[in-house]
């Protein structure tokens, strides 16, 4: 659906410059509108990532050519 | 001579002996070695910070400034701080390096990089097994689960632990593997954390180009990690927190940034609004049937009052005409007639006016207030004859 997808920080960053533009009220109308519907595609973006988000843990190894090899990691089988 | 800061903050090795405790709290006791000893007296306020049980015999490492006991003349330290020995040798070692680094600028504010505000990658180096670990990925996981947890595993106490630390430290910067580098472990004795006061790993921590958080320990626990490093965090769980933003509150600044986006909208449609309105009272704009309306009841006004103009106009020339008419009806010919006057008219029909036009002989019509008399003229006198 998206091309490449923004981060949450680029997102939010631009939501606040939106909020904050929109706010000492320095845009056309025209692009205000256009501000304002970008700003509550942001707002519900961001808080999809949240809602949806499920943190990932890996272990790094060093591979052969010295880059790193990301392998599963699972804390939960780890003692306390 | 307690001036003198070369006498303060000096440290002795020696064996405990005589140690006393007198009842004012105060401990006495006298340190010994192969060439000498010397008296201590450590106040019952340091006294009480004692973290171990003497025993004489014992070596140990005592921390404290040199003074005169005036009574005999003889040299003594009052004793601030009493380690065991090795612990105590740490303890040397760790202000040594810790002074070397801080005067090489390792700890200066100036090197700390900020720490991203809403890292994506997070470099966790520690020890896979244990706590530290586990509390690290509990919190960050209940925070803010956006970021990845990259863990670098090493070991964290040993020999071979600051060189692993270093490593990681410096391998997770070469691969750029995150954006932020939690190194640390949890709590244990003084000798348990001694990779973090490592000068290897101190280095690694000020060479890198990523930000680091450093986690050792428990609240109280100092590395040289903790000065060096951009972040200290008291324990691991706190070096998650300080590491990514809370969920929740992200959240409530979403909705909060949802609200204001709205209100500065509805705002500005208000006033924009406002605007419009103050331009469309203008009835031009309002409505166009209505304009025409307003002109051309204006033209109607004006023709009214042109008309009643007329009127009056009119009715002040029929006065001023039946005044003339009046007039004229008094100066009618009729009129003097009528009062005896006469009208003399020669055979033209002229009005005679002189007595020169008619002569003697000549035939005039004489006209009356009632008919008229045909004469013949008897005679033409230039003045009338009185009567």
């Amino acid at each position: 659906m998206s091309e490449k997808k923004k981060t949450f920080e680029e997102q939010i960053t631009r939501l606040e410059e939106i909020v904050s533009r929109l706010e000492r009220g320095e845009v056309q109308l025209s692009e205000s509108l256009a501000l304002f519907e970008e700003g509550t595609k942001l707002v519900s973006s961001c808080s999809g990532m949240l809602d949806t988000a499920e943190q990932k843990v890996v272990k790094l190894m060093k591979g052969a050519d010295g880059a790193p090899v990301e392998t599963p990691f699972a804390d939960e089988d780890q003692p306390e | 001579m307690d001036s003198e800061p070369e006498l303060r903050n000096i440290y002795i090795h020696g064996e405990l002996s005589n140690y006393k405790i007198y009842p004012s709290g105060h401990h006495y006791f006298t340190m010994k070695d192969a060439t000498g000893a010397l008296r201590c007296v450590m106040f019952r306020g340091s006294a009480a910070r004692l973290k171990f049980r003497h025993e004489n015999g014992m070596k140990v490492v005592a921390c404290g400034r040199i003074t005169v006991f005036p009574r005999d003349g003889a040299y003594q330290l009052y004793c601030e701080e009493l380690t065991p020995e090795g612990v105590g040798e740490l303890t040397i070692a760790f202000e040594q390096l810790k002074e070397k680094l801080h005067q090489e600028g390792l700890f200066d504010a100036s090197h700390k990089k900020p720490l991203p505000q809403y890292p994506e990658k997070i470099a966790v180096i520690t020890s896979s097994a244990g706590a530290a670990v586990h509390d690290m990925i509990r919190v960050l996981r209940k925070r803010y689960p956006l970021a990845k947890v990259v863990l670098l595993p090493v070991r964290v106490q040993g020999a071979e632990a600051p060189p692993e630390i270093a490593g990681a430290i410096r391998y997770a910067n070469r691969w750029k593997v995150a954006d932020l580098i939690i190194t640390g472990r949890g709590g244990g004795s003084i000798e348990d954390l001694w990779a973090f006061n490592d000068e290897r790993v101190a280095r690694a921590i000020f060479a890198s180009e990523l930000p680091v958080i450093s986690a050792v320990g428990h609240e109280p626990d100092v590395t040289i990690s903790d000065f060096v490093a951009d972040l200290r965090a008291a324990t691991p769980s706190n070096a998650a927190e300080l590491a990514v933003p809370d969920q929740g509150e992200l959240l409530r600044y979403l909705k909060s940034a949802e609200s204001r986006l709205a209100h500065a909208e509805s705002t500005r449609l208000a006033k924009l609004r406002q605007t419009l309105t103050a331009l469309a009272e203008k009835r031009v704009l309002q409505d166009q049937m209505a304009y025409l309306q307003d002109k051309r009841m204006l033209v109607l006004h004006v023709q009214q009052r042109l008309g009643d103009l007329s009127a009056r106009l009119l009715a002040q020339k029929r006065e001023r005409f039946s005044a003339l008419a009046a007039g004229l009806e008094a100066m009618s010919p009729l009129k003097v007639l009528a009062r005896g006057y006469a009208v003399a008219r020669g055979e033209q029909g002229e009005v005679i006016r002189s007595w020169r036009d008619a002569p003697s002989g000549s035939k005039v019509d004489v006209l009356l207030g009632e008919g008229s008399l045909r004469c013949t003229v008897v005679e033409a006198r230039e003045k009338e004859e009185s009567v």
